[in-house]
């Protein structure tokens, strides 16, 4: 009987481990992901130092025409503020840009990407640099 | 011949089927697949592929770089698994067109619902121009804004 509430138990504490080890093999962190575009921004520039948040607020705000006209700006859609929810132009309710209000952003390494290609072509008509992606990220985890 | 039970049945049959079909007129099947759910959903309302022609649906996902102003594109795999699902759920993928088709000529590929001729008649008769300025709306892709049931396929309201 003491044999089998042992193996039990065991089997238990292996289970949890395969579902930690899961989970943590598809999350990222903000910090890994910036991590990622660091050796990124290393290799396209030997003399990056680091990600600024002021460029990536400028970034943020920057008014463009090289992009589809309907979007000029992040703010078009994200808001000025980065604490606020947003709007898509078919008026659906975009989650705050601001770590501080969307704990649940910058944790998934494909969707940080799906959204810069995206959203770098409709405002900026090009694609970001790693620099670029970084700096966005160091403004939006302080804000 | 009114008399026999079988006839009898039929009759109470179609008196009780009737009016439950009325009242249910503007109903779509809810979308079923999550990813499709999920994309599509995610700048917009899902929009039910009941409303548009299967070549409409193939066009709007080959162009999705450039999506009514916008880049929306997937990568291949997931933009085929949801064309195949809209394609298969469209306006005219059963034998008999469904009425999002009525006045839709074959040289028409409509890419917006609300330039269906459909949805145009459904809305020109009891919507006021004013109501589409409503800060509320604001466009007519909107469409919970007016029918909040419309995610599960619902636009019964008036």
């Amino acid at each position: 009987m003491k044999n089998l509430s042992h193996l039990i138990q065991q089997a238990a504490l292996l289970c949890c481990l395969v579902i930690v080890l899961s989970i943590s093999a598809n999350a990222a962190s903000p910090q890994s992901i910036l991590g990622g575009y660091e050796a990124e921004a290393k290799i396209q520039d030997q003399h990056f130092q680091e990600f600024s948040a002021k460029r990536g607020q400028l970034l943020f705000q920057s008014t463009n025409t090289t992009g589809k006209p309907e979007t000029p700006s992040c703010t078009t859609c994200h808001s000025k503020d980065p604490s606020s929810a947003g709007r898509t132009r078919a008026e659906k309710e975009i989650s705050p840009m601001a770590l501080s209000r969307s704990p649940q952003r910058y944790n998934d390494l494909k969707k940080v990407e799906k959204w810069f290609r995206r959203n770098c072509k409709s405002v900026l008509g090009r694609v970001c640099s790693p620099l670029e992606k970084g700096d966005f990220i160091t403004f939006m985890i302080n804000q | 011949m009114f008399s026999t039970p079988k006839m009898s049945i039929l009759i109470a049959v179609l008196i009780l089927w009737g009016p439950t079909e009325a009242s249910a007129d503007e109903r779509y099947k809810p979308i079923k697949d999550e990813v499709v759910s999920k994309e599509c959903g995610a700048c917009h309302m899902a929009f039910q592929p009941q409303m548009l022609p299967k070549r409409s649906w193939v066009k709007i996902m080959d162009e999705l770089p450039n999506h009514f102003g916008e880049d929306a594109s997937l990568d291949k795999a997931t933009s085929e698994r949801i064309k195949k699902y809209l394609v298969s759920n469209a306006a005219d993928a059963g034998w008999l067109g469904g009425k999002f088709m009525r006045g839709i000529k074959d040289d028409m590929t409509p890419l917006r619902i609300t330039e269906a001729p459909y949805w145009i008649r459904e809305h020109n008769d009891e919507v006021p121009s004013r109501a589409w300025s409503d800060p509320k709306v604001k466009t007519k892709a909107n469409c919970l804004a007016c029918h909040p049931r419309a995610t599960r396929g619902n636009y019964d309201d008036d």
